[in-house]
């Protein structure tokens, strides 16, 4: 057997550093996250690892209405923002990856370049010019503009899911529907759609996580009436190092997990992003 | 076309012709790749086009045009070295992302299913938790009272608290974190599809595992990590907050510089041209990973 030759040194060594490696990049990707939670409910006035004591009262102080307005004001406008751009990026992604779902050949991987291009793109640079341009037209700061700049930016995730669904899709399915008689919008509706819906869903999720996420856009196209909250978290972090930083950051992942577990759920998520 | 006898609209579905339902298919493609196709040159094409125009005025207050600006950023040294710096961190962050997440996609190949989810949950998890939050939890782990400062402190490793906060050597290890999820999503996905039988056959003809690792697993796996480092690399050259934040104001990187200058200097022109020597640097570099994963690839499979 195989198995029964001796263990060389080179193995050895093998398993030891690959091994090694594989669980600091666990304890990496994980511990950053649980230390968060942990110092979110710290008794303390400073911040520190591991939290003095437990409470909830920087909770507490972050849901009161008036002493958190501005933050609360800054989540509002990043959950508004995040749900218009998303639903317009899945709306006009899923119908752009549909039709280039029958592009071959050169031109359609030139249009798939292109559309997915502001992932790879400086989104700073893509922030400042959006500024610019929006500035230089004569538009005053809104929500309206960060929506038009999240759009771009969050799309390409659409693009990307739904691509993957549809080049997974059987055409001798659709072919069969349309011989049978159905007109090509019943085939879609009744054939296409059931069977790609769960990788829009997986595609509007990301856009809406991507826009609420977003720093480069956000960061020039904000004002103080329209802020949005990863610049004002950035802002807590960069003066005086508030500790409810720590309540809002608990609060965003524990949002993050429940909705990643009910995705996950619905639409097997974490297998479309692996691709 | 050889449409001429064909209505001028051909309804849906109508079969008037070999022609026609070509031509609606061809519509039909165009037409539902038109909005966003209009969305994108409204507001990303155009933008970026007025970024290169605004660049090319000659002062500040953007009253007549000329080269000055770009004058200015290219025959000061400094600037050279705030592009160069800036792309260093993106492929120090780059290296270190993938010495740690090519071993655990490994770990996940060898995985089984059930593990195998369990470990990509593990990886996706930090991606839809905030970047913002990602690097606030760095503070807490390498500041002066940090998690890493009394780990050594306790085991008596050195007399006083590391600087970590405000270091580059600080920051890599917190892009590293920040930005692993982008290496390992497709990197996972090529490992997934690499045939057992391959490792097995290296294996059984006498090669050590570090010989496979090095012939055979990474240049199967080129592509993906490829793609894997094209994101880490053009995602940690633009994070501002993490730079600014964990960086602190003595490191000065191109996002930095851009900011300040649009912000707080209000040199629109000057924020352009450095804005433009960000997308063009990066763009070089993210060509050079892309032809490097494609010539992998090739060597893999010929």
């Amino acid at each position: 057997m195989r198995m029964a030759k001796r263990r060389s040194t080179g193995e050895l060594s093998y398993s030891l550093v690959m091994n090694g490696l594989a669980i600091l990049a666990l304890l990496i990707l994980v511990g950053p996250v649980l230390v968060v939670l942990a110092t979110s409910f710290t008794d303390s006035r400073s911040i520190r690892f591991p939290p003095e004591g437990f409470s909830i009262r920087w909770y507490e102080l972050l849901l009161d209405g008036s002493r958190s307005r501005q933050i609360h004001r800054a989540a509002g406008n990043t959950l508004h923002v995040a749900l218009v751009s998303a639903g317009l990026a899945t709306l006009l992604g899923t119908a752009a990856a549909l039709g280039l779902s029958r592009l071959a050949g050169r031109a359609g991987r030139a249009a798939d370049a292109f559309l997915m291009s502001p992932l790879v793109l400086p989104g700073l640079a893509f922030g400042l010019a959006a500024l610019m341009y929006f500035t230089l037209l004569g538009f005053r700061p809104s929500l309206g503009l960060i929506i038009a700049g999240h759009l771009v930016v969050v799309a390409p995730f659409v693009l990307r899911t739904v691509g993957a669904s549809l080049s997974q899709l059987d055409p001798a399915l659709l072919d069969a529907s349309l011989s049978l008689g159905a007109s090509p919008l019943h085939g879609f509706r009744r054939v296409t759609l059931p069977l790609i819906a769960p990788g829009i869903a997986a595609g509007a999720f990301l856009a809406f996580m991507a826009s609420v996420d977003n720093v480069p856009v956000s960061l020039f196209l904000s004002s103080a009436r329209t802020d949005m909250l990863p610049i004002r978290m950035w802002g807590m972090m960069e003066s005086t190092l508030d500790v409810r930083v720590a309540a809002v950051s608990g609060t965003l992942v524990l949002v993050a997990f429940l909705l990643m577990l009910v995705m996950e759920r619905l639409t097997g998520l974490t297998r479309r992003m692996r691709g | 076309m050889s449409g001429a006898a064909a209505p001028a609209a051909p309804a849906p579905g109508t079969i008037t012709g070999a022609a026609a339902p070509l031509r609606s298919r061809r519509l039909t493609t165009w037409g539902l790749a038109a909005p966003l196709g209009l969305a994108y040159a409204g507001f990303f094409v155009a933008p970026l086009l007025m970024l290169f125009a605004v660049s090319f005025y000659a002062d500040e207050r953007m009253t007549r045009w000329g080269l000055d600006q770009w004058q200015r950023f290219l025959l000061d040294s400094f600037h050279w070295k705030v592009v160069a710096d800036t792309l260093l961190l993106g492929l120090k962050s780059v290296a270190a992302t993938t010495l740690l997440g090519f071993p655990l996609a490994l770990l996940y190949r060898g995985a089984s299913p059930r593990w195998q989810r369990a470990l990509l949950f593990v990886a996706v998890m930090p991606l839809l938790t905030s970047v913002v939050v990602r690097t606030f939890a760095w503070i807490v782990i390498l500041g002066r009272e940090g998690v890493v400062n009394q780990l050594v402190l306790g085991l008596g490793l050195a007399a006083e608290p590391l600087r970590l906060l405000q270091t580059e050597l600080g920051l890599v290890i917190a892009l590293t974190q920040i930005e692993m999820p982008l290496l390992l999503l497709p990197l996972l996905s090529v490992m997934a599809r690499i045939d057992p039988r391959l490792l097995d056959a290296s294996a059984s003809l006498g090669a050590s595992p570090w010989r496979t690792l090095f012939r055979v697993t990474l240049p199967l796996a080129a592509p993906g990590l490829a793609a894997g480092c094209l994101l880490v690399f053009a995602s940690s050259t633009t994070a501002f907050i993490s730079q600014s934040v964990i960086g602190g104001g003595r490191l000065v990187y191109l996002p930095a510089m851009i900011w300040q200058q649009a912000m707080v200097v209000a040199n629109w022109p000057f924020a352009a041209t450095a804005a433009i020597a960000l997308l063009v640097s990066v763009s070089a570099v993210i060509a050079v990973i892309a032809y490097a994963g494609r010539v992998a690839a090739g060597h893999a499979h010929g």
